[in-house]
């Protein structure tokens, strides 16, 4: 009765050698590409360091100024601007400036990356069912496959750094605003879509003048989502040679160091509360043609 | 001020549309005489329309009436080829709606008809002139000529002051105004008109009645009006054609549905009708014989006006005119009211 207790696996030659033929293979794939990605990727790469400098050589006083005014253009609340501006003060007297602002261009980086890739996914998907069957069950298993998991293709194509480091933040933060752009266009009330088809609306035009100025605050949800993934994942990217505030986690938690571990985990929680609510409170001015005035 | 439309006139003929995976399959079976009860038992498809020849003249009002579920929105959205027929043709002015191409149909959505509907369907992240320019931003003309065009459709629908409104701070009697004034605006020819009122209140849906019924002594139309309302269908149409089940039962002017009822469905409708509103003095009244009698009434004014003008001239007798003045028959006090408030036999109302 062996079989019954024991799993009847595949006996560990075989697969030893599935293993192996899949590693060459794909390690042969990025052997042979491996130099054509990095060429493919030069513009990110090119633009991430331009970011990144332009974030980490700027006087600080310039920084948080320019953030203060980005959070109160996006907000209009006075509540969110200072609120920004005592967190990075924070960050800034404990000694955790310029690992913040590596983190922050990599956050930021990688987001407008998702938008650019994810929200022509998300009108595709959202205009066509088979398209939606396919890109489903393909975005489920982006979102449970553990996150550390995207790391090994992304070394084995690109090896350790900044850009390999950024594609696998860009991927593993991409699923929400794909699933919320669809969700989005799908939601756009049936009424106002054959209104417009009624007038002779091109396809274009449907989806510039009705689909996707309605969508929009559904697909900010998805921009929130995606920064706070990226966020997450930034950290863990960090395994891979990404500079910022998840080296030092890293550190800690094999040396043991307590306090710099939390010390640098509260500076994570503070720019992911500020991306957070500078955002949502976007996303809800998007909506503010929405307020009943009349009963 | 206000430019002339040419008058296009719609015909629908042998119009069928069956609901369904595979409506082709069916179509000769519905054609042969197959009934929507068999249809739907036997072959899980429904008939949502089923042989309809409708006459649509270009410049007036043509109702389409008819209970939820009868197909009267469906039957409208052939026209523009919201929905697509299973057979039939669409005739609109000399072109074959069911047989453009996309490109062909939508120029013609464009440029020869316009919408109004049952909810609104207006742009909500849009301002009132925003929502009323679509039309002609989706035709593609300079945004001057646009907001020109609708500021001045706008005032006319009453909507002064209220071009920056987004459609959520008005109420559902000025939405509905920013819906006409978008359908104006785009300047068709054709006027359809989804139930366009039934989502009002009754006073304001009176109100805008009287809006529509104005406009349209300038623009001169044609309008399509869907509506399960028989006093509005009545208020407002020139023509009426009353569906049921998917089929048209009876069409003709008010006068003939309200006199000659088609049969017992319709008479159910019409035996709450306000005939005095609705019966013109010409079915009343007799020929002349020898000298017009009392004071003058315009012939195609209706009962309760002859009524009225009569009584505070304290006449029992008047005599009808035709537009240019001469006299045309005799009308009697008794007449006039026995047929307002007593169902008039079908025998001498059809002899006079």
């Amino acid at each position: 009765m062996d079989w019954l207790t024991k799993f009847p696996a595949m006996d560990t030659d075989r697969l030893t050698a599935l293993k192996k033929a899949i590693d060459f293979a794909f390690r042969d794939f990025t052997r042979a590409n491996g130099d054509l990605f990095e060429w493919a990727l030069y513009p990110v790469q090119w633009f991430m360091y331009r970011v990144e400098q332009l974030l980490t050589s700027s006087p600080w006083p310039l920084v948080i100024l320019a953030f203060a005014v980005i959070a109160w253009l996006a907000s209009r609340s006075t509540k969110i601007t200072i609120g920004v501006v005592i967190t990075l003060l924070l960050i800034g007297y404990f000694d955790m400036w310029e690992d913040t602002m590596k983190t922050i261009a990599m956050t930021v980086v990688a987001t407008i990356l998702a938008i650019i890739v994810g929200i022509p996914i998300g009108i595709l998907m959202g205009r066509s069912n088979r398209i939606q069957a396919v890109l489903n069950p393909i975005l489920d298993v982006m979102q449970t496959m553990p996150s550390f998991v995207y790391l090994i293709p992304v070394v084995m194509l690109l090896g350790i750094g900044r850009v390999p480091g950024l594609i696998a933040v860009m991927v593993y933060a991409i699923p929400p605003i794909i699933r919320l752009t669809n969700l989005g266009i799908r939601l756009v009330d049936k009424d106002v879509l054959e209104a417009a088809d009624a007038f002779g609306s091109s396809n274009w035009q449907r989806l510039k003048n009705v689909q996707m100025p309605l969508a929009l605050p559904t697909i900010m949800a998805g921009v929130n989502q995606t920064i706070m993934m990226a966020l997450a994942m930034v950290v863990v990217a960090s395994m891979i040679g990404v500079q910022g505030l998840g080296l030092p986690v890293l550190k800690a938690i094999s040396n043991q160091y307590f306090t710099l571990g939390i010390f640098n985990g509260l500076a994570i929680v503070g720019i992911a509360i500020i991306f957070d609510r500078t955002s949502q409170a976007y996303g809800k001015r998007l909506q503010k043609h929405l307020e009943v005035i009349h009963g | 001020m206000v430019e002339q439309s040419a008058e296009i006139g719609i015909s629908v003929r042998n119009l069928y549309k069956i609901f369904g995976p595979n409506p082709e399959a069916y179509i000769d079976a519905v054609k042969g005489g197959m009934t929507k009860t068999e249809l739907n038992d036997k072959h899980n498809h429904v008939l949502g329309l089923k042989d309809i020849n409708i006459d649509m003249p270009g410049g007036g009002i043509q109702v389409v009436m008819g209970l939820s579920g009868s197909g009267k929105s469906t039957l409208i959205r052939h026209i523009n080829r919201l929905i697509d027929p299973t057979a039939g043709e669409v005739i609109v002015g000399d072109e074959d709606v069911v047989k453009m191409n996309e490109n062909e149909l939508r120029e013609f959505r464009r440029h020869k008809t316009a919408m109004v509907f049952q909810k609104f369907a207006l742009l909500p992240h849009r301002t009132v002139l925003e929502n009323a320019v679509y039309g002609l931003e989706i035709q593609g003309l300079p945004r001057e000529e646009q907001e020109t065009q609708a500021r001045r459709w706008i005032t006319r629908v009453g909507l002064d002051g209220f071009e920056d409104n987004y459609p959520n701070q008005l109420s559902g009697g000025m939405q509905q105004r920013v819906g006409l004034a978008r359908a104006l605006t785009n300047d068709a020819p054709i006027l359809l008109m989804d139930e366009a009122f039934s989502a009002l209140d009754p006073l304001i849906r009176m109100d805008m009645q009287t809006v529509l019924l104005d406009l349209q002594k300038e623009i001169r139309k044609t309008v399509v009006f869907i509506t399960h309302d028989l006093d509005e269908a009545l208020r407002l149409g020139d023509r009426i054609a009353i569906l049921r089940d998917g089929e048209v039962v009876q069409q003709g002017t008010k006068q003939e549905i309200v006199l000659h009822p088609a049969d017992e469905y319709i008479s159910s409708f019409v035996r709450e009708v306000n005939r005095g509103r609705v019966i013109t003095i010409d079915m009343v009244m007799t020929p002349l014989s020898g000298e017009p009698k009392g004071m003058p009434v315009a012939a195609g004014s209706v009962l309760e006006v002859a009524a009225k003008k009569m009584t505070d001239s304290n006449a029992s007798t008047a005599h009808v005119t035709d537009a240019s003045g001469k006299p045309i028959g005799n009308i009697d006090i008794r007449d006039v009211i026995a047929a307002m408030v007593t169902p008039v036999d079908h025998e001498s109302a059809a002899a006079a």
